[in-house]
């Protein structure tokens, strides 16, 4: 017994030394967890919402673009395209001939889908076909139960529903290039796609919207568990414009006869612009889907600029559409006044050179009003060798003319009004006389858009007011359009006279463009046709007979011109259109003005649209013009 | 020898046994391993399956086999002690035949109804087959080293084969309970040190036997953020999921790490990692101060036992215990390297589960034969 108790002392001993140890030990573990978990932790705890948070861009939605009556231009739709999760699907190569029988899968989408789905993790989904119609939504849907780990999912693309009427002004969306990229996130996003042209690319920053975010909780492989929160990005802001899409689609319509046109309508009070049609076009919605190279190289080498928005890009020689700006430099001047009469005998000389009227065997004595009416380059040639370029240049400048107009559209072209400086800086010589007669019946250096022709006949039937065009209507509740312009300060008798002699040219017999006219009360339009030289009309020629635009190669053949405005008596619209070598202005560009005006009439007034803009005065109404008594005017 | 001078019957009745049932051993267990069906529950995402349900089962079953080796008398245990010790060796001795045949790494025999894992009987048997040997051993006897071989070898056997499986946790806390008995009965403390410095000394030679893996896991303790994608992902994502657990955890469920896969084995190896992030600092050493209790409870059972078969069961049963807590909390934090050992009563899994509750039927059985006189006589064979 005495054996055990010494036993039982030294075991009860080392048991509490054990027990000491295991106190000690246990006292590690506390230790260690207050030095995870107290003051550890703040960094434990960052790195655990890094492991399980990750963050994802939620495009937003893209603005919409209006016409000025509500109808959508560009918008968004909905795109449907069949996903696959491979881990979900198992037999791959089974799953896709199974979808192949509702959306055709090429050799090449069979490649890139199996090339995915090595590459990606296996719950990740893979896209196997995007731009899916209806139908084969409802076909996925409905065969769902057959297809496991198969699904659609639907995201946005940009369409636009009037396709190459639109093409010009609207422009199109594509994905962010590289050089694009800004630090914005959302142009990093895939799939994401930015305004490239038009007016897409003008008012893309207020187009694009603001990317919303979504914080997903994902586990140890990437899989996503839920959304932890979400902020709804703000969608992209809706344009509307002052284009009248339905007078659009017929400008358009009207020029598809021609070649190669362009057409473009403006308020001559607000400046907007109710039409720009540019003929031909594209269709924007092949870049929104990717355009293949082969269409694009169809597109870029077509000698007709399918491309190039001609209303705003096209630079020609105004020709005789010029002519009115002479008119008011000659009257306003001083030099000329408005009784001043020339006499036509087809030709005047200068110097030893012979300058031709386009009337071979001349006009007799015309004055202003008269000129106008026929177009006589003689009167013209008179007006520019008593005034010389810089008058002309300083007019043309207030009209607009050579240089751009500011309008909310990129890719403008600004023409060229040609001065005695411009020439000495540019071409190192003097100017010359002659080159003054040149430039008057807007040949020779002097270009412009079709979109400069219509600013400077807006100006011209306004009353002289420095409307500048613009697309943009509104921008949601953004600023309305403008409608107080500064006053350019020209004589207002001196306007009258000119749009007389446009009256003349369209309403008097013998006008050149007398049979174009609109007939139908109320609906009046005045206007200036043009035909500008695209070759250079050789003496050797001259003598032999100056050859017909038939006989001509298309390149070579004048372009036909002219600038339009209705109603006669309280202008409203303005008009400008040019068919490239399309031959006279008379008789090919100013049906197609003639046409155009009287549709924006009949549709505005159908709509009930105020035909004054009791915002800005009215030009005063030509010379009492009763439509039964043409002949008093410009007698 | 007159055992009767307190005035306890030596020979206790089926019914006096079952008055003595200790339930608060049973409740203490319990309430631990409730926290681990609530853990289980979390872990499946708020479910009883697969986990908790079959868990609660097993402890039901578990509890069952606890009360019948506690009413078992202790002296019955202490004949059973060599052929349960010799049994568990052949086991492991068979496992390592069968694991030649079958492939890798092979810790289970299956009987077809049940998987026996000889290294867990190993646990329980070396306690017996120790505290059996050096029962009647005198403090001179324990002195000499000659009487130190056979107890040696009987440790040293086992850890060999569990070090062969490979189950370097296993082994390692077999090699430790001898260690704490050989502590217990009196070894001198210099032979330990020897011992130590001779198995440091070791180190070297023993590292050629490991394998790549094993090698490769101590390295990457030593290191953690070389890999901290392969082999040392665990550990470093058990310490963001305690750390980022803070002082009161992310609450019930709430476990970021654990729910999203980041912690890898959560409902078993590394349930105590879920436990501490969901529950905090306060749950963690909540759940140790439990442990803490259970194991204490379990010496003091020990220390009032009149004889020291008794008093070696119960001490080696609660250092087991204490091991298996200690290694597997010490291996989430980050403190030891990873080896594979649960969490004792909370980490999914039956065979460690039933290792314990036998263990603490062990102890129940010394509590209830607490006054029972070993004689000589007893260890010939008679009750």
């Amino acid at each position: 017994m005495e054996r055990d108790t010494d036993r039982y002392r030294s075991l009860t001993r080392r048991a509490l030394m054990l027990g000491g140890m295991q106190v000690g030990l246990l006292s590690t573990l506390v230790a260690r967890m207050y030095y995870l978990q107290v003051l550890e932790s703040d960094r434990y705890t960052v790195l655990a919402d890094e492991n399980r948070i990750n963050m994802r861009l939620l495009a937003p939605s893209r603005g919409q673009v209006l016409d000025r009556f509500g109808v959508p231009l560009a918008v968004n739709q909905q795109n449907f395209r069949v996903v696959m999760v491979s881990e979900q699907a198992r037999k791959i190569d089974r799953m896709l001939s199974l979808i192949s029988e509702i959306v055709p899968l090429t050799e090449a989408d069979w490649r890139r889908i199996t090339r995915e789905i090595q590459r990606k993790r296996a719950f990740v989904p893979v896209t196997v076909k995007e731009n899916l119609t209806w139908d084969q939504v409802t076909m996925i849907e409905v065969n769902a139960p057959d297809l496991p780990g198969v699904s659609i999912e639907v995201g946005e693309l940009r369409s636009y529903p009037y396709e190459a009427a639109t093409a010009h002004f609207l422009g199109y969306v594509g994905a962010v290039s590289e050089s694009e990229l800004n630090g914005d996130p959302v142009l990093a996003l895939p799939g994401f796609r930015i305004g490239k042209s038009g007016m897409e690319k003008f008012h893309d920053a207020s187009l694009r919207g603001v990317a919303g975010t979504s914080q997903l909780e994902v586990n140890a492989v990437g899989r996503v568990i839920r959304e932890l929160s979400r902020q709804e990005g703000k969608p992209g802001r809706d344009i509307t414009l002052t284009v009248d899409i339905g007078l659009q689609q017929y400008a358009q319509d009207r020029l598809k006869e021609e070649k190669s046109a362009a057409a473009v309508v403006m308020d001559v009070h607000t400046g907007g612009i109710y039409s720009m049609a540019s003929n031909p076009s594209y269709d924007p919605n092949l870049f929104t889907t990717g355009i293949n190279a082969e269409t694009w190289e169809d597109l870029l080498s077509d000698p007709t600029t399918p491309l190039t928005n001609k209303v705003v890009a096209g630079q020609y020689a105004p020709g005789s559409t010029f002519k009115m700006l002479v008119a008011l430099a000659a009257l306003d001047s001083g030099i000329v006044g408005p009784r001043h009469t020339v006499f036509c005998p087809g030709h005047m000389d200068l110097g030893d050179h012979r300058f031709h009227c386009w009337k071979k065997g001349g006009h007799g004595t015309l004055d202003l009003v008269g000129a106008l009416k026929h177009s006589c380059d003689t009167f013209f040639y008179d007006l520019a060798r008593r005034i010389g370029i810089d008058r002309i240049h300083d007019m043309a400048k207030r009209f607009g003319m050579g240089q751009r107009t500011q309008l909310d559209l990129p890719s403008e072209r600004p023409g060229l009004i040609p001065s005695r400086e411009w020439k000495q800086a540019n071409l190192g010589k003097s100017w010359t006389q002659g080159e003054s007669l040149i430039a008057a019946i807007g040949q020779g250096y002097v270009l412009a858009t079709p979109l400069q022709l219509a600013v400077m006949l807006s100006r011209l039937v306004n009353g002289g007011f420095a409307v500048k065009p613009h697309l943009t209507k509104q921008i949601e509740r953004g600023p309305a359009e403008q409608t107080a312009w500064p006053s350019l300060g020209v004589n207002k008798t001196h306007l009258d006279m000119v749009l007389q002699g446009m009256n003349a040219v369209m309403n008097q017999p013998g006008g050149t463009a007398y049979k174009m006219r609109i007939a139908e009360a109320g609906f009046e339009m005045g206007g200036k046709t043009g035909t500008s030289q695209v070759r250079r009309i050789t003496m050797a020629e001259r003598s032999t007979g100056v050859l017909k635009n038939e006989q001509l190669p298309w390149r070579q053949r004048d372009h036909a011109l002219f600038v339009g405005f209705a109603p006669l008596h309280a202008p409203r619209y303005a008009c400008a259109v040019i068919v490239e070598h399309g031959g006279g202005g008379s008789a090919v560009a100013a049906p197609i003005a003639r046409d155009i005006l009287l549709e924006v009439q009949r549709r505005d007034s159908a709509r009930g649209v105020p035909q004054v803009s009791s915002a800005v005065p009215a030009a005063e109404p030509v010379q009492p013009a009763p439509g039964d008594k043409p002949g008093r005017i410009g007698g | 020898m007159n055992g009767d001078f307190l005035g306890h019957q030596p020979e206790l009745s089926l019914s006096e046994k079952l008055w003595q049932i200790n339930w608060k051993l049973i409740l203490l267990l319990t309430a631990i391993a409730s926290i681990g069906w609530a853990m289980l529950y979390s872990a499946a995402n708020g479910s009883v399956d697969p986990w908790a349900s079959r868990q609660a089962v097993r402890f039901g079953a578990g509890i069952c086999v606890m009360v019948v080796v506690g009413l078992i008398d202790l002296r019955i245990w202490l004949r059973l002690s060599y052929p349960i010790y010799g049994v568990a060796l052949v086991l492991l001795i068979a496992v390592e035949i069968v694991g030649e045949i079958g492939m890798g790494a092979q810790r289970w025999i299956d009987l077809g109804i049940i998987q026996i894992q000889p290294s867990e009987i190993m646990k329980i048997a070396i306690v017996l087959a120790l505290a059996r040997y050096f029962h009647a051993a005198s403090l001179e006897e324990v002195g000499r080293p000659t009487f130190l071989i056979v107890p040696l070898l009987m440790v040293l056997a086992p850890v060999g084969l569990v070090m062969k499986q490979p189950d370097l946790g296993t082994a390692l806390m077999v090699m430790m309970v001898g260690g704490a008995i050989f502590f217990l009965v009196g070894v001198r403390l210099w032979k330990f040190a020897v011992v130590i410095a001779g198995g440091a000394g070791s180190i070297p030679v023993a590292w050629q036997f490991l394998h790549d893996y094993q090698k490769n896991r101590v390295l990457i303790f030593l290191n953690p953020e070389n890999d901290p994608l392969g082999a040392g992902y665990h550990i470093t994502q058990s310490k963001i999921a305690l750390g980022s657990g803070g002082v009161a955890g992310k609450g019930y469920m709430m476990g970021s790490q654990s729910h999203l896969n980041f912690l890898p084995e959560k409902q078993t190896d590394f349930i105590f990692t879920m436990l501490a992030e969901e529950l905090g600092m306060i749950g963690g050493t909540g759940l140790l101060l439990l442990y803490s209790l259970l194991i204490a409870y379990g010496v003091i059972i020990s220390l009032r036992c009149r004889n020291q078969f008794g008093r070696l069961v119960g001490l080696g049963v609660s250092t087991n215990l204490f091991l298996y807590v200690f290694i597997n909390i010490a291996m989430v934090m980050g403190l030891i390297p990873v080896v594979g050992i649960p969490l004792p009563l909370i980490s999914y899994g039956g065979t460690a589960m039933l290792t314990v509750l036998f263990g603490f039927g062990l102890v129940m059985s010394v509590y209830i034969h607490r006054d029972i006189r070993i004689t000589r006589r007893t260890l010939a064979g008679e009750l």
